[in-house]
């Protein structure tokens, strides 16, 4: 990891509830300054853990330190952390300004500085000065989304925690929003810990990505890596469509090896990952390290890219996108050979592979 | 097309609206008529000189308006705070136990309120229930804590506490959860959240609740007379009194005029101040 020192320690947390463990005892260090993305499907965990890192639950065992000082034992209102909520959970009763300036208040800041303060934070969030005395109800999605930001900066929180907060939005706002967030990571230099079940959401943002599974972390690492180097198929898969084929002894079904690639995976045995854009159309004469024949079984158009899938020798069916222009003439029906480099391959070597691992929920 | 959904609209609520007129602002007038006449005649045909309302002023009266509102206005605050927990419970934290507390407290009405309240009375008098016991176990009696203002106002809260506890219980149940863990979370203490969360998010069933239990306690007697032993005389007490035992409809009328226009004016005034959707962020 970096050489800067970590914000937040967490400390071999557990989290058991009545007949189900909902955390496995997961350590993760945090970087000061550090944008982590913790992304997980629903049942993960990822909830329970950010609810044990604000202070709105208590661990089972375990601890979580914020640089020298321990807080899973400090109740929330006392942590210099804050959240930003997935319903956002704005004050309907209060003005925009009224909502920023609340932590202000509490801590009792005279009423004029609190304005002021408020004021920047308007202006930091690209919203007009003249939000402050609005309604929280005239506010538009993406509006209501900036004030929340708002009022947890002017909290000035050590860490800031966001909770799924543009799931509820429209596709294009939320593209904006996400850029934004990360802008305002940039400017800030704050440390955000920002949960997702969406890992393109993720990797638009953070500096690293810890994907979660029952009550575990699959793997801890920055978004290239999580894309080109899956330590699993739980990860693989959640990153987009992915094709597996079992490698045993250095040989696997469907697939035909060049000589180096048959060579460079002599032995090993474990699970070859490829994603369909990895994959090219080969023709008469063209060569791969690996190849793959087989019978387009439908065709589905994505703008710029056309997907197809097609079926196998053997019968499996295997995922292939390719560029628009470079898309099958006879589309349904027709023969195709697909092939793409060993380097473009990934081998997810047998002990790591998930189905392994005891399934955290039993 | 609306024309048509509006006149069905009409239609449909003549009805009620025809027994409203009949049931509610008629009587109102026809105790307005009377409470002009001169005082004991029993028609509306004389001529009209107001002399009821200054009977009103000149014999004390005031004594026992204020007294009502005084006793009603103590007994909305005893029953908003010691109902506040309790709905807050309700809303917020007892799950199953809320339909239980519910049928529980729902229950008493069906039990006539005089009854009720004889049950205190014979529970608290001297020889009743606690001091009769006490003294026969302990050889030591004491005074019943009956006939007195403090114990009006305790027959008042006891009977008007349904009327309080689940307006206040829905006033409660409409604040955010997620509000309240966000102001926790953004450093707020127990009573920070209850002042800048709470108490406004849940103020249309404070209002509600506040002026039901008053107007209610303002126009009450039973409790005066049973409990209270006639230490207080009420203005409902007062008003029925004129009716029955003075024979003088006018002062009666007139003393009823007085109450319906001081609560009338109290409740205006409370609606208006209190813009139930700006409290609740609904107007924009």
């Amino acid at each position: 990891m970096t050489a800067k020192t970590p914000i937040l320690r967490i400390n071999a947390l557990t989290k058991t509830f009545e007949n189900f463990t909902a955390l496995h005892g997961i350590d993760l260090n945090v970087d000061d300054g550090e944008f982590l993305a913790i992304v997980g499907p629903s049942g993960s965990g990822k909830t329970t853990l950010i609810r044990i890192l604000v202070g709105m639950d208590e661990p089972t065992d375990g601890s979580v330190w914020l640089r020298d000082k321990r807080i899973d034992v400090v109740p929330a209102n006392k942590r210099p952390t804050c959240m930003v909520f997935q319903s956002l959970a704005l004050f309907p009763h209060r003005t925009v300004g009224q909502n920023i300036e609340f932590p202000l208040k509490l801590r009792g800041v005279a009423p004029a500085k609190r304005k002021e303060r408020a004021l920047e934070l308007l202006d930091t969030l690209r919203l007009p000065r003249d939000y402050y005395s609005k309604r929280i109800q005239q506010c538009s999605g993406g509006e209501k989304q900036r004030v929340a930001l708002a009022r947890a900066l002017a909290f000035d929180p050590e860490i800031l925690f966001f909770d799924e907060p543009l799931s509820a939005l429209d596709y294009r706002l939320r593209k904006t929003l996400e850029k934004e967030l990360k802008d305002l990571h940039r400017r800030t230099g704050k440390t955000f810990i920002y949960i997702t079940h969406s890992l393109e959401e993720a990797m638009v943002m953070s500096d690293r990505i810890a994907i979660m599974k029952a009550g575990h972390f699959e793997q801890i690492a920055p978004a290239e890596e999580i894309y080109a180097r899956p330590k699993s198929r739980f990860v693989a898969e959640f990153m987009g469509e992915v094709n597996f084929f079992d490698l045993v002894n250095g040989t696997a079904s469907d697939v035909t090896m060049s000589d180096s690639a048959g060579a460079s995976l002599a032995g090993q045995t474990g699970t070859l990952t490829i994603r369909p854009e990895s994959l090219r159309r080969l023709g008469e004469g063209d060569s791969a390290d690996l190849s793959f024949e087989g019978v387009v079984e439908a065709e589905y158009l994505l703008g710029s890219r056309v997907q197809y899938r097609i079926t196998l020798a053997s019968g499996r069916e295997m995922g292939v996108e390719v560029l628009r222009e470079n898309a099958v003439p006879g589309g349904v029906g027709a023969s195709l050979t697909v092939g793409c480099d060993l380097k473009a391959a990934h081998l997810i070597a047998d002990a790591q592979s998930t189905e392994d691992t005891p399934n955290a929920a039993a | 097309m609306q024309r048509r959904e509006r006149n069905l609209g009409l239609l449909y609520s003549a009805p009620l609206t025809i027994f409203l007129f009949l049931a509610f602002l008629a009587p109102i007038c026809l105790v307005a008529a009377f409470s002009a006449m001169p005082e004991k005649v029993f028609s509306l045909t004389q001529m009209p000189d107001f002399s009821a309302y200054r009977t009103v002023l000149e014999q004390g009266y005031w004594k026992s308006v204020a007294w009502s509102l005084f006793m009603a206005f103590v007994a909305t605050l005893i029953l908003l705070v010691i109902c506040w927990p309790l709905a807050f419970g309700m809303a917020k934290v007892f799950k199953r136990f809320t339909l239980v507390l519910t049928i529980g407290v729902v229950m008493t009405l069906f039990v006539s309120e005089n009854i009720r309240l004889f049950g205190w009375v014979l529970t608290l008098m001297k020889g009743g229930l606690i001091e009769g016991y006490w003294r026969h176990w302990t050889g030591v009696g004491f005074d019943a804590p009956l006939y007195n203002g403090p114990i009006i106002v305790f027959g008042l809260v006891y009977v008007y506490l349904p009327f309080m506890l689940f307006p206040l219980a829905q006033g409660i149940a409409m604040v955010p959860d997620d509000a309240r863990q966000s102001a926790y979370d953004l450093g707020a203490t127990r009573w920070q959240i209850l002042k800048e969360i709470d108490l406004p998010l849940a103020m249309p069933g404070i209002m509600v609740g506040s002026l039901l239990t008053f107007v209610l306690a303002a126009g009450a007697m039973a409790e005066s007379k049973l409990l209270g032993g006639r230490a207080i005389i009420t203005i409902a007490d007062e008003v029925q009194t004129a009716f029955t035992y003075g024979q003088n409809w006018p002062l009666g009328s007139a003393l009823a005029m007085v109450l319906i226009a001081i609560i009338g004016t109290v409740a205006i005034w409370a609606i208006s101040k209190a813009d139930l959707d700006k409290m609740m962020g609904r107007k924009a």
